[in-house]
């Protein structure tokens, strides 16, 4: 069957993940390249290992996983969700109730990883399954008014829960990233540098592994599921849920096990974040974090697994690279070199000057940061006219493009 | 901190004035909520899109008054012989025509490549929508507040311990003027066009009637809706300090109120509006002091109230209720 990657003879052939022999070697090599990266060791891309750019890598697998858990409530079993951000929060709070430090006005029980990153998935699942029913009830578009209603009252929650959240405005410490068998000294430490096996490496370098071997077992998971029973429920859901109770699909479990299971992702998310970044404030839980993920599934394609994960690459790199463009165009500007008359036309340096983007604090222009939530904007509403299918849906096109090559008709 | 403003203005009577004041601050907002919810559900109606770019199109109509009255000072530049009441209102009228165009924008641009595909992608660009129209409004804000320079101020009348502001008597007699001008649109020509349309596009079309055309109408009436319900919002005492990089998300909160009384229902939008505006009020003025809810709270009561009203009633009060078919 060698050559015919469209011939299958059983159904466990088709239902591989990786069926073919160029998926088997690009996948392999994917491997190596994700492994060396935190190294300095990939030509051209030993950047990428420098702390900076580390740190946004590690915030990138933490949001794969988020994401991966909104993919299947939204893009496999069709429910809007624009609650993501709530249930995070979920995790979040559990962890850092059960793994941080407790002081004079803060509660935290200062458990190990091993409890807390668990128990944050499934405080998050638990209340996945408390909203599910609500789901089951509300259909379609008021069910995305519901989740937003989430997130509000969630924000509220937080806010006032001083003892859990800390101070609106200062927020708390999470919980940091090592290993114990119980309370007191851990007996592996992610957090510091050093030698590990025998290669110096960083503590986001460190962290990085870690992550990465939780997106990858938490992306087969999400795979495993999309092909199997429970998945194929969803999907018939998504399509038709009318037809799909006819089939014998039981609508209510079906729509619980995806809250639950999407939530469960979104609470190790959470907890994650939180451990990642160190400290947190309630407001990092608000509705533009629900939107990243809508967007990071929009870009990247609905309902399938490599497009969350493009999705995912594409949506938390892109307010970096928009920076260091800007930090270059600026430097263009100033410099005169060839560029330096259009740079300085998009470029606002001063309260004076004109300018698209603007480099100061203050006046006219958008900052770094407004151009990355309006260019958010932007890509969603394109890629859904131009492309619904996403990146995965470009991907295919290319693809599918080389396949007929030369004989494209 | 809205809560806290109406309770600042009502707390100071007690026993009946208090619940009178209450009333009435309740009633005004509610007209707020009424009027925004009504340009939603107009626009959910005629052309199927739910519009989560409402909050940042209402922000945009407060942000163009302050751009004409204060900035600008058109049309009064030209007509200084008019008193500053009618000099403002002109600027206002403006910017509510400029909304209504920036409506009719976005669904050229952005909606009318969509027809036909899932609500579900359409709600989504709208979301997109609404961040790119509010990054680009705060920017041109510079991140601060701006006053609207209104020529009501923080005047109010006052009988005895009732009080009531003046911008909340104006703010309720809009929203009899714009449900009175919507029931005379839906009687002319065009009006039942629109009714056409949202009861089937199809037949419709085959009857002759234009619906783009129509689908142009009713976003320039919702982000005119939007428009003045964004004013309203950014004076006294709804936001004393002007129109802030907030104020979308006041038209956040009138969201429970369009689910509340149905996305389809005209009627519900009203009693919706009307229903969130009192019960934020109530919750604001009396259980403002009640320290086990926390701060905040009289912000988030209209998303509980919708949550339990859509356990009972899932297309809302006054929803229709969707036929389901095999």
């Amino acid at each position: 069957m060698r050559g015919r990657p469209h011939l299958f003879t059983s159904y466990q052939s088709e239902m591989r993940l990786l069926p073919t022999t160029t998926k088997r070697v690009a996948m392999a090599l994917l491997m190596v390249i994700l492994v060396l990266l935190p190294l300095h060791a990939l030509p051209f891309f030993g950047f990428l290992g420098d702390s900076d750019w580390l740190l946004l890598i590690d915030r990138m697998l933490v949001f794969a996983i988020a994401a991966l858990g909104l993919n299947l409530l939204t893009g496999v079993a069709g429910q809007v969700s624009l609650g993501h951000a709530f249930f995070m929060a979920v995790g979040a709070y559990t962890a850092v109730f059960l793994g941080g430090e407790s002081g004079n006005t803060i509660w935290g029980l200062g458990l190990p990883i091993w409890i807390w990153l668990p128990a944050a998935g499934l405080a998050a699942a638990l209340i996945g399954i408390l909203v599910a029913p609500t789901a089951v009830r509300v259909r379609g578009l008021y069910l995305a008014f519901v989740t937003l209603g989430l997130v509000f009252i969630g924000q509220y929650i937080w806010r006032n829960i001083g003892a859990i959240a800390g101070g609106p405005t200062t927020g708390r410490v999470w919980p940091e990233f090592e290993f114990a068998l119980w309370r007191g000294d851990p007996i592996i430490s992610f957090t510091t540098d050093g030698l590990w096996f025998n290669v110096n490496m960083i503590d986001k370098a460190k962290i990085y592994y870690v992550l990465l071997g939780l997106v990858i077992l938490f992306a087969i998971m999400a795979k495993n599921l999309m092909r199997t029973r429970v998945g194929r429920a969803w999907a018939a859901i998504r399509d038709r849920d009318i037809a799909a109770e006819v089939m014998g699909v039981a609508e209510a479990k079906a729509k619980t096990q995806a809250f639950a299971i999407s939530s469960f992702y979104a609470g190790v998310a959470g907890a994650l974040l939180g451990t990642v970044f160190g400290r947190l404030i309630p407001e990092t839980w608000n509705l533009l974090l629900s939107i990243e993920f809508i967007a990071i599934i929009l870009i990247g394609g609905a309902g399938t697994i490599t497009g969350t994960l493009l999705g995912t690459v594409f949506v938390v790199m892109l307010p970096r690279v928009v920076e260091d463009f800007t930090v270059w165009l600026a430097s263009q500007a100033e410099s005169g070199g060839a560029f330096s008359s259009i740079a300085d036309m998009v470029i606002a340096t001063g309260s004076d000057d004109f300018g698209v983007i603007s480099t100061a604090a203050a006046g006219p222009g958008l900052s770094i940061f407004q151009l990355n939530i309006a260019l958010f904007g932007v890509l969603i509403i394109v890629f859904l006219i131009a492309e619904p299918l996403g990146l995965y849906g470009i991907w295919i096109r290319i693809r599918n493009y080389w396949k007929g090559w030369p004989f494209t008709y | 901190m809205i809560g806290l403003a109406f309770f600042a203005q009502t707390g100071v009577a007690t026993g009946v004035d208090k619940l009178i004041n209450t009333l009435g601050s309740g009633i005004a907002l509610g007209a707020i909520y009424a009027i925004l919810a009504l340009g939603f559900v107009i626009i959910f109606k005629a052309t199927q899109v739910v519009n989560f770019a409402h909050g940042g199109i209402a922000a945009f109509g407060a942000y163009m008054v302050v751009y004409f009255a204060t900035v600008l000072n058109v049309p009064g530049k030209w007509l200084g012989f008019l008193p500053f009441w009618a000099q403002w209102t002109m600027s206002a009228v403006l910017a509510v025509l400029v909304t209504a165009l920036l409506g009719v924008l976005i669904e050229r641009v952005v909606i009318r490549p969509m027809i036909g595909k899932a609500l579900f992608a359409v709600a989504m660009i709208t979301l997109g929508v609404d961040l790119v129209i509010r990054t680009i409004t705060v920017d041109l804000m510079g991140n601060q507040s701006r006053g609207l320079g209104d020529p009501w101020g923080a005047g109010s009348f006052e009988v005895g311990q009732l009080r009531i502001a003046h911008t909340q008597v104006v703010t309720i007699a809009v929203a009899f003027a714009a449900v009175g001008a919507l029931a005379w649109f839906f009687k002319t020509k065009t009006g039942t066009a629109m009714r056409a349309t949202a009861f089937d596009q199809e037949a419709a079309m085959a009857q002759g009637i234009n619906v783009g055309k129509v689908f142009a109408i009713a976003w320039a009436i919702g982000a005119a809706l939007a428009a003045i319900g964004g004013i309203f919002s950014s004076v006294f005492p709804r936001g004393a300090a002007g129109v802030t990089p907030f104020t979308a998300l006041i038209a956040f909160r009138a969201f429970p109120a369009v689910i509340i009384g149905g996305l389809d229902s005209i009627t519900g939008a009203i009693v919706g509006g009307m229903i969130v505006g009192l019960a934020e009020v109530f919750t604001a003025s009396y259980l403002g002091s009640v320290s086990w809810l926390g701060t905040g709270f009289s912000g988030i009561v209209a998303w509980l109230l919708m949550m339990v009203i859509l356990l009972v009633k899932p297309y809302g009060l006054f929803g229709t209720e969707e036929v389901r078919r095999v």
